[in-house]
């Protein structure tokens, strides 16, 4: 009975992980990101797709994610322990083991990348296999601790979703899939710096080399601006697809509008006044930035509807009269 | 002093395999209903071994067909 009591009190003071520290592993914010993208790219593909393969894929696509953000913990867990935005998850917090983490990744790759494949198709599939290569070996243990482009490559990783949900419905690779995925790349960049900005001692103390540590503020204010310029033309073209219409366009219009003077709002602001008012303007981007890519999503799920077609078909009246 | 079954320990515990057991019985339902979609959408199914094949008949398949 003693030896019992004394097994508990062992075992209490060690964290023991629960099933939620499983789920924190596998990123679920970044998740419903990728489940979010990856249905839009599937939904507006011109194949309609039986609802349960549908529902399956995207299943699959989420848990390809899940695997490598599993996998990006395992790798990060030291520079994680140091950032204060990070040192609570699963596994620099002691509740999950390294190893935990890495079966996991490890596993959940491999069913997610051999069931896509059964549900969809082996090259969407393929695509899965690549981006969760991309943001493990690529990203994570490669580029994010070497370079300050860091995120600018590593983006791609994020950028797959839509176009494995568009390869999903139809079986290649269209125009409409690369431009969402072009969307989602020239969009990380000024989404990532601005938080940057406002986070930047976590990333010096972690010795993670963002731009804001390794060529200063002044430059990270102007890349955002670039990018965010850059980022313009590929959200309009978008609109002059198959999958666009005049409600992707009118959301695109505002929504770049609005995002590229915060830029530039960004771009002209000093330090000084940053600091004064504890980064407000940065903060409010860094949120619009996420409204911003929602919003584009959006927009293409609506002109997907039937009613976009009769507002499509009112247009094409009107330009033919 | 009695063993207490109902230590924190024990609760922890039943909810990561409750949680276990749940995402296992998801995925047994996906792959049966996934397997279902599949088998009454697909194609031709046909035996492979000693029995007439559609998809080898010429006058079933067009692409077979010779010009």
């Amino acid at each position: 009975m003693t030896d019992i009591r004394a097994e508990l009190d062992i075992r209490d003071s060690e964290p023991e992980a629960g099933f939620g520290d499983y789920v924190q592993l596998l990123k679920p914010r970044v998740m419903s990101l990728v489940v979010f993208t990856a249905l839009v790219g599937l939904l507006v593909a011109p194949v309609s797709l039986h609802p349960v393969e549908a529902l399956a894929s995207i299943i699959f696509i989420a848990l390809g994610a899940g695997a490598s953000g599993a996998l990006n913990m395992w790798w990060d867990a030291d520079i994680d322990r140091v950032m204060r935005r990070t040192a609570r998850r699963p596994v620099p917090s002691g509740r999950v083991t390294p190893g935990e983490a890495l079966g996991l990744g490890l596993g959940l790759s491999l069913i997610s990348v051999l069931m896509l494949g059964l549900a969809a198709n082996w090259l969407a599939a393929g695509l899965l296999a690549f981006t969760i290569f991309f943001y493990a070996v690529i990203y994570s243990i490669w580029l994010k601790r070497s370079t300050p482009q860091n995120i600018v490559i590593g983006g791609a990783a994020g950028a797959f979703p839509p176009m494995i949900g568009w390869v999903v419905a139809t079986g290649h690779v269209g125009i409409e899939a690369v431009l969402m995925f072009a969307l989602i790349f020239m969009w990380t960049p000024p989404h990532f710096w601005a938080l940057a900005l406002f986070m930047k001692d976590d990333y010096g103390k972690a010795g993670v080399p963002m731009l804001t540590v390794t060529h200063g503020r002044r430059v990270t204010r102007a890349q955002i601006l670039a990018y965010t310029l850059a980022l313009v033309p590929v959200a309009l073209w978008v609109g002059f697809t198959s999958i666009g219409g005049p409600v992707y366009l009118a959301v695109a219009l505002a929504l770049n509008s609005v995002f590229a003077w915060g830029a530039v709002g960004l771009w002209r602001r000093g330090e000084e006044a940053a600091g004064l008012d504890s980064y407000r303007a940065e903060k409010r981007f860094f949120r619009f930035s996420l409204l911003y890519l929602f919003g584009h999503f959006a927009a293409l799920l609506a002109e997907a509807t039937p009613w976009a077609g009769l507002l499509r078909a009112q247009f094409t009246l009107w330009g033919g009269a | 002093m009695s063993i207490s079954r109902e230590h924190e320990l024990h609760h922890r515990r039943f909810g990561r395999n409750l949680g276990v057991a749940l995402t296992l019985a998801a995925f047994i339902v996906l792959v049966f209903a996934l397997t279902i979609a599949k088998v009454s959408g697909g194609g031709m199914i046909e035996a492979f071994d000693h029995t007439y094949r559609p998809a080898l008949d010429p006058a079933v398949n067009p692409d077979l067909r010779r010009e």
